[in-house]
């Protein structure tokens, strides 16, 4: 692979760009890999990824229906935090998100990480005592958050609105080094390395079944023929059921639409992500000054990525109340992914009831900032066919014995 | 230079001048104009600078295509970045500014990038500012975020307001252009209730300015005659100024209308955002022309051919005087004839086909115009404004044959319809390859909740360019939509006349054979500089997907969403990777059709009422009396009522203070309260709650725990029942809505044969909270009904009258004090507080809000549903075991809580905890700490808090928490790290740190 740098771009320039290589190869599918990961988004990339750089398992295939990438990878509102209330999503975020400060590098391709702080405002007395202890766990998870007051918010984000009639900003949870990366150029990094270590990443390749003979995986049928293999990485996000009811098992996870939407770019107002969770909203300026919003998941089960207008209206309003000054801005843009939601908010990292296949889903509104952290884990569960300690909580046994790791509960109810 | 013409321009009226400024600069343009117009006029080509080179700009188009005409309009508080001026209409006092530069428009330093342009192809930040690490965020990033970015941000609170409205229709029709002025009068005539929507201030489209007969009119006659029939049709509603902005699942759509941005009027809305249900709806939404990819075809000068023409004829404003046009089909003739006919100079029209012998090109021929064919430009001379073209051959590789003056170009690389609607619920398209153009697939349309077809399509919007073609297909289209509806069509198709037009030749490159180097120079996307070249290296890297090119690239990303860029776009990497532009696909085409204003989508739900606010019939007495309010839920809940400089925690001393020694009155009204009766009631509750409530005697109360089917506690709450049947629910504030929504799924989707049915009478009653050894007493004074001990003992309630208001009394508590929580009618509800205060007045009867209720309860040990509880905590962690009924087959949780993690002995229960230092609180969440760490390297726990208070009764900080095998650990202390780097020890204790014998209510 020819390295990436400002050099590499002095050279090309005097050539009118006619050097570069491709950044991945677009192979013809082997009869067999070692293992087999399905679905290209970002968290079936660092799997690959990391099986290659930490196992050394390079007979890899990443299988992708549609375009690597597309998925809820392309689609989401990049916001990158680890102040995650309990132990083992701390422990995962913490670890995606230590991974990502050095994701350029490892990669040599820029990921535009871009650690500018994430806010979480407290806008009840019940969120201000809910966001104390996620700080005073996040003190013992070793993740740095600081609680910090109203005039302190004010500072980090003047365009805020601290004072509104209904939802007065009390607080805030405060991740210094949280912040956001460029989403497609996660997806495209780690497939540049994977094809790099001589991985094939199989494009425009629907998985339609999965072989299995005496309870284990042994390939997949796609689009483009049957393809064998030892093991079996699901990696589908808003897919998973589907994929699972191949494979012969149900999962405890239902797709439904989240949606985002941009704003026209104006210059840099905002440099802190900020989150709204009281009222549902959280907004970011990218860098090339869009300003960046979302808000909560539709209420229905679909696979269409698209949602229903209300939701967007209460995200928009939300945020309006929050930063009247977005009010004469225009929304641009405006799309929708289909998430995974499981039951108790945390993801699936786990073996499956058929032999040598795995799963990796359940991220539902906010895995991109895993991805690094859950490829690093999942790599090692497919390697070894046992989870270590970054996924060993992530289990689906864990909704047969009760074992939530439930994330909601900053967000239990009001009195 | 670009001026105003001694005549023409159908739209402006010359005898009113309007002032208007542009960076300062005092201009003049007329009734009329567009901001777009009255520009050109005045001689300002340039207005704006591309995003990543700052290349100069100006305007391209003369309609919501436009990429690079954008500005800041307005000033303070109302200044709106990024407002196309092409669909800005000029009004008395406008103001605008240039976007994107720096120091000024006309020289930005800015543009400097142009100079290293070729440092910075498509996708160079991917490659480069990798090192060293900590510079993207320090260096880099901050210098590309302020060089990026349009327009300034605003900074103040929008003063404007916006309005939203509901409409219902048989069938909407986007456009206001012939086809869909006849689409609406047929249906009109049908009997269909018709919504029309245009998006400009003016009806009938392009075709007043293409020309052409309908029926042997002219067009205009036409117009204003069917516009007159659909004006007598009541059942037809037309409206200008609003765009469809959207359309989704099952016929609900957007529009979106511009009520004064015309015309400012402060206090009058500004926008108004339609939200409409639409049996069907068509499309009308005509094409949008596209340019064509030569060298230098960015400088500010070059334009559509079709907006040029719209410029002399709707606006009598020449973009040049002397105007070359290029083309590849005979459509851009007619500008070379209209810019002819208004007296300006057209030196020649470039046309890349090999021949051109339609009626138009001869009629040009005619009029003495040049016409060359074959030919291409293959170089665009000037610097802020076109000065000249190189012309070559369009099959060559860019040599100049010869080089010809002139300030404007006039392009036309044919037309792509709007197909934008009929794709945003999944309706697919065709390409037609005569055309060279994307079409909707009339057999993949978009469907309804009944699977049928929702949308249909007429006119140029559906390919048909022509005026004869246009009126055959929207009369096509309205017939299918009628019949659809189960009507029929009466009338016959109008009958379009123009002239025939030869077909186009697509031209996606100009010259063919360019080089990279002139390649480079191609611009596809003008507001965010994307070129022919960096299309083409974004397919040799790999990025195949039209999604990865779009992203690679930044194409059809820019305000325009690729109106102009994304055809073409799409036509080059088809090229490049030698794949039909059908297999290649388009990108997805979402809503907003333009982008629409935040204020629009939020509405008028602002300030006070930006959600629904909920207030009790008490809240203006509360008001009056100072109180503190905290949001729960919907609610505002009084948190205390500070009296003369008291800080909170002083007013909530003084409230327990007095509640405990004497009489306090807590407004209980926004306590959810849902009555479930039925046959099947008491069977119904028996599942919902872990406790048996069938068995509950008529007139009794009973305290009830809802677990969710994982077995976690999500409410509770005091039952009563009522009659044989019919049952009293009380639940938390917050969980009311909730908690009726979770009775009714398990009715309705589960227990749907069960005989119950629900009500939630939450703000049916007003409820007040008596509370205190002087309870008792207040209410024997308030007269009417008997409350002794012997007559209504504790979890009796029952119905009377009290200070002549109709009362329902539940002896009950919260705070562990004597107690009755009385419910009256809400209209009554503030009448009845007063008469309590007034009657309390000799007990000193103080208020208190939830602050105090909260350390009263706690003191108690009572458990408080989301302080307690996360919805990690089952009722058997909180010492709840006594409300579990054994007896009982099965309630929801049940199975739930029998699971190995639920019956693990390890989990954390509930204890009290007090700190050593009685003046130290326990901060809220803190954990207790245990040795060692995890797997992970995470420091260990054994506990945390709950919920911590200074208690004002026993006079030192009191706690609740779940502590590992808590309950066996009584006296033992544990270590809590806080925040700030302390280590607090507390010792656990019983939670129940007041009155624990419970004599106090027992009176
Ligand atoms: C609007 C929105 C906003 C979000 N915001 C954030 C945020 O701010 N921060 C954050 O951390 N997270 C956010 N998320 C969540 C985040 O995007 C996802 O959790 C994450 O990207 C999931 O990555 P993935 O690799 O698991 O899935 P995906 O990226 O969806 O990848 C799954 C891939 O599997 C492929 N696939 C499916 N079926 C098959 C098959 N049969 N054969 C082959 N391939 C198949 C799909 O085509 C897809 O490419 C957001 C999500 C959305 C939708």
């Amino acid at each position: 692979m020819k390295r990436y740098s400002a050099f590499a771009i002095a050279r090309e320039a005097a050539r009118w760009h006619m050097g570069w290589e491709r950044a991945w190869r677009s192979p013809t599918p082997k009869a067999k890999y070692d293992v087999i990961v399905i679905g290209a988004g970002g968290h079936g990339l660092a799997t690959a990824y990391y099986l290659g750089k930490n196992h050394g398992i390079r007979n890899v295939a990443v299988i992708e229906k549609g375009w690597l990438g597309g998925g809820n990878t392309g689609r989401n509102t990049t916001i990158i935090r680890s102040n995650y209330l309990q132990d083992p999503s701390a422990a995962i975020y913490e670890k995606a998100r230590s991974l990502y400060e050095t994701l350029s590098q490892d990669l040599n391709y820029n990921v535009m990480f871009s650690p500018r702080g994430v806010l979480m405002l407290a806008q009840t007395h019940h969120e201000v005592r809910g966001y104390l202890r996620t700080a005073h766990a996040n003190k013992l998870q070793g993740v740095a958050t600081e609680y910090i007051g109203p005039e302190k918010v004010k500072e980090l984000c003047p365009i805020i609105n601290l004072d509104g009639p209904r939802y007065p900003v009390l607080g805030a949870l405060w991740q210094p080094r949280g912040g956001t990366a460029r989403h497609d150029a996660v997806a495209w990094g780690y497939a540049r390395a994977c094809s790099d270590m001589g991985m094939d990443i199989l494009q425009q390749t629907e998985v339609t079944a999965i072989r299995q003979a005496g309870g284990k995986v042994t390939g997949v049928e796609t689009t483009k023929g049957a393809i064998a293999c030892d093991k079996l990485a699901i990696v589908v996000a808003g897919h998973s059921g589907v994929l699972a009811e191949m494979a012969g098992f149900r999962l405890p996870i239902e797709s439904v639409a989240l949606q985002a939407l941009v704003s026209e770019p104006i210059k840099p107002c905002m440099d802190v992500v900020v989150m709204a969770n009281t009222v549902h909203g959280y907004m970011s300026q990218s860098d090339k000054g869009e300003m960046v919003i979302g808000g909560g998941a539709d209420g229905y089960n679909n696979y269409t990525q698209r949602g229903s207008f209300h939701h967007v209206e209460e995200t928009v309003r939300a945020l309006v109340e929050t930063f009247p000054m977005i009010s004469r801005l225009k929304m641009l843009r405006w799309w929708g992914g289909i998430v995974d939601m499981t039951g108790d908010r945390s993801p699936i990292l786990s073996k499956t009831p058929l032999g040598n296949c795995f799963i990796n889903c359940g991220w539902g509104t906010g895995g991109f900032k895993a991805i690094p952290g859950s490829g690093w884990g999942m790599a090692e569960l497919v390697a070894r066919g046992e989870p270590g300690p970054l996924t060993a909580e992530f289990g689906l046994d864990r909704f047969r014995e009760g074992r939530f790791i439930d994330e909601s509960v900053a967000a239990g109810v009001a009195h | 230079m670009s001026t105003r013409l001694a005549r023409g321009g159908r739209r402006i009226d010359r005898s009113k001048r309007v002032e208007f400024t542009f960076n300062g600069k005092r201009l003049t343009g007329y009734q009329g104009d567009t901001l777009a117009s009255a520009l050109l006029a005045n001689d300002q080509m340039l207005v704006g600078r591309s995003f990543k080179y700052h290349r100069p700009r100006g305007v391209v188009a003369s309609g919501p295509e436009e990429p690079n005409a954008l500005v800041a309009l307005g000033d303070g508080a109302r200044m709106e970045p990024n407002q196309r001026v092409t669909t800005t209409e000029l009004f008395d006092g406008l103001s605008a500014r240039s976007q994107n530069h720096w120091p000024s428009l006309e020289f930005d330093i800015g543009g400097l990038n142009n100079h290293v342009a070729r440092f910075l192809p498509a996708g160079f930040y991917y490659k480069t500012f990798i090192h060293p690490r900590p510079f993207w965020k320090h260096v880099f990033e901050p210098v590309i975020r302020q060089s990026a970015g349009l327009g300034p941000a605003p900074k103040d609170r929008d003063p404007d307001v916006y309005e939203q409205v509901y409409a219902f229709a048989d069938l909407v029709v986007i456009g206001g252009g012939v086809a869909g002025l006849h689409a609406a009068r047929v249906a009109g005539a049908a009997g269909l209730r018709v919504l029309v929507l245009e998006q400009t201030a003016h009806w009938g489209g392009r075709s007043p300015v293409d020309g052409g007969t309908i029926d042997g009119q002219p067009v205009q006659d036409w117009i204003d005659a069917t516009l007159q029939a659909l004006d007598g049709m009541e059942n037809v509603t037309l409206r200008t100024r609003c765009m469809a902005a959207g359309i989704y699942d099952h016929g609900y759509m957007i529009g979106y209308e511009r009520l004064t941005d015309h015309a400012p009027a402060p206090g009058m809305p500004r926008h108004r955002l339609w939200k409409i249900r639409a049996a069907q709806v068509l499309s009308a939404t005509g094409a949008i022309e596209r340019g064509l990819s030569f060298p230098g075809n960015d400088l500010p000068g070059v334009m559509l051919a079709g907006a040029l023409r719209d410029y002399v004829v709707e606006y009598g404003v020449s973009a040049g005087d002397r105007t070359v046009v290029v083309t590849n089909n005979d459509d851009g003739y007619r500008t070379a004839l209209a810019l002819k006919e208004a007296g300006l100079v057209v030196p020649a029209v470039l046309d890349a086909r090999p021949e051109a012998t339609g009626a138009l090109p001869e009629a040009a021929r005619a009029q003495g115009i040049r016409v060359e064919t074959g030919r291409a430009i293959v170089k665009v001379m000037g610097g802020k404004r076109v000065t000249g073209v190189g012309v070559g051959l369009q099959a060559g590789e860019g040599s100049i044959l010869e080089e010809i003056a002139c300030d404007a170009v006039a392009m036309s690389g044919g037309w792509s319809p709007v197909v934008h609607f009929w794709s945003h619920t999944g309706g697919k398209l065709v390409w037609d390859e005569a055309q060279a153009l994307f079409r909707p697939d009339p057999a993949r349309a978009p469907v309804g909740a009944d699977g049928l077809p929702n949308q249909a399509v007429g006119g140029a919007a559906n390919g048909a360019l022509t005026l004869g073609a246009v009126m055959a297909d929207s009369h096509d289209a309205i017939s299918e939509v009628l019949r659809r509806l189960g009507k029929t069509v009466s009338d016959p198709a109008p009958a379009g006349d123009a002239p025939a037009e030869a077909p186009l030749h697509p031209v996606w490159v100009m010259p063919q054979g360019a080089g990279h180097k002139l390649k480079s120079k191609m611009w596809l996307d003008y507001q965010n500089d994307v070129k022919v070249s960096d299309v083409q290296l974004a397919a040799r890297e790999g990025y195949e997907s039209v999604e990865h090119t779009k992203r690679y690239t930044t194409l059809g990303m820019a305000t325009d969403q690729g109106k102009l860029s994304n055809i073409n776009g799409l036509a080059v990497l088809s090229d490049a990777l030698g794949a039909p532009i059908p297999q290649v696909g388009t990108t997805t085409f979402r809503p907003p059709f333009t982008p629409i204003s935040m204020g629009a989508i939020a509405g008028e739900a602002r300030g006070d009422i930006f959600q629904p606010l909920r207030r009790t019939p008490m809240h203006a007495w509360h008001e009056a009396h100072g109180a503190y309010f905290e949001p729960v839920g919907h609610w505002r809940r009084p948190y205390c009522y500070p009296q003369g400089g008291e800080s909170h925690a002083q007013a909530v001393h003084r409230e327990v203070t007095a509640t405990r020694t004497s009489l306090g009155l807590l407004d209980a009204s926004t306590l959810g309260k849902i009555v479930v009766k039925g046959p099947d009631a008491g069977r119904f509750l028996d599942m919902l709650y872990t406790n048996m409530m069938s068995t509950l005697p008529v007139g009794r109360c009973r305290y009830g725990l809802m677990c969710s089917e994982n077995g976690f506690l999500m409410d509770d709450g005091v039952v009563a029942r009522i009659d044989e049947d019919t049952w009293l629910c009380h639940t938390t504030t917050g969980g009311a809505d909730r908690i009726h929504a979770h009775m009714e799924d398990w009715l309705q989707c589960e227990w749907w044969d069960w005989k119950v049915y629900t009500a939630n009478l939450t703000e049916h009653y007003a409820q007040v909270a008596i509370v205190g050894p002087n309870a008792r007493k207040l209410i024997e004074k308030l007269g009417g009904m008997d409350v002794s001990k012997e007559a209504l003992g504790f979890m009796d309630w029952a119905d009377g009258t009290l200070a002549g208001i109709p009362a329902r009394v539940f002896r009950i508590s919260f705070s562990g004090e004597l107690s009755y929580e009385v419910a009256v009618p809400a209209s009554r509800g503030l009448e009845f507080w007063e008469a309590c205060h007034a009657a309390g007045a000799e007990f000193g009867a103080t208020a208190y809000g939830t602050e105090a209720l909260h350390v009263m309860r706690a003191e108690k040990g009572f458990i408080m549903i989301g302080d307690e509880t996360d919805g990690t905590v089952i009722p058997q962690d909180l010492g709840l075991g006594w409300a579990i009924s054994k007896k009982k087959a099965d309630y929801l949780g049940k199975r739930a809580q029998e699971r190995v993690h639920m019956t693990d002995p390890t989990r954390w229960q509930l204890v009290g905890l007090e700190t050593l230092d009685p003046n130290e609180r326990l901060p809220d969440g803190a954990y207790a700490r245990a040795s060692g760490t995890n797997a992970n390297g995470q420091g260990n726990t054994q506990g945390r808090v709950t919920s911590s208070y200074m208690s004002p009764t026993l006079g030192r900080a009191i706690a609740m928490g779940l502590v590992l095998n808590g309950p066996s650990r009584m006296g033992e202390v544990l270590e809590f790290p806080t925040v700030d780097g302390r280590v607090l020890s507390a010792r656990i204790v019983d939670p129940v740190f007041y009155d624990k014998a419970g004599e106090k209510q027992n009176v």
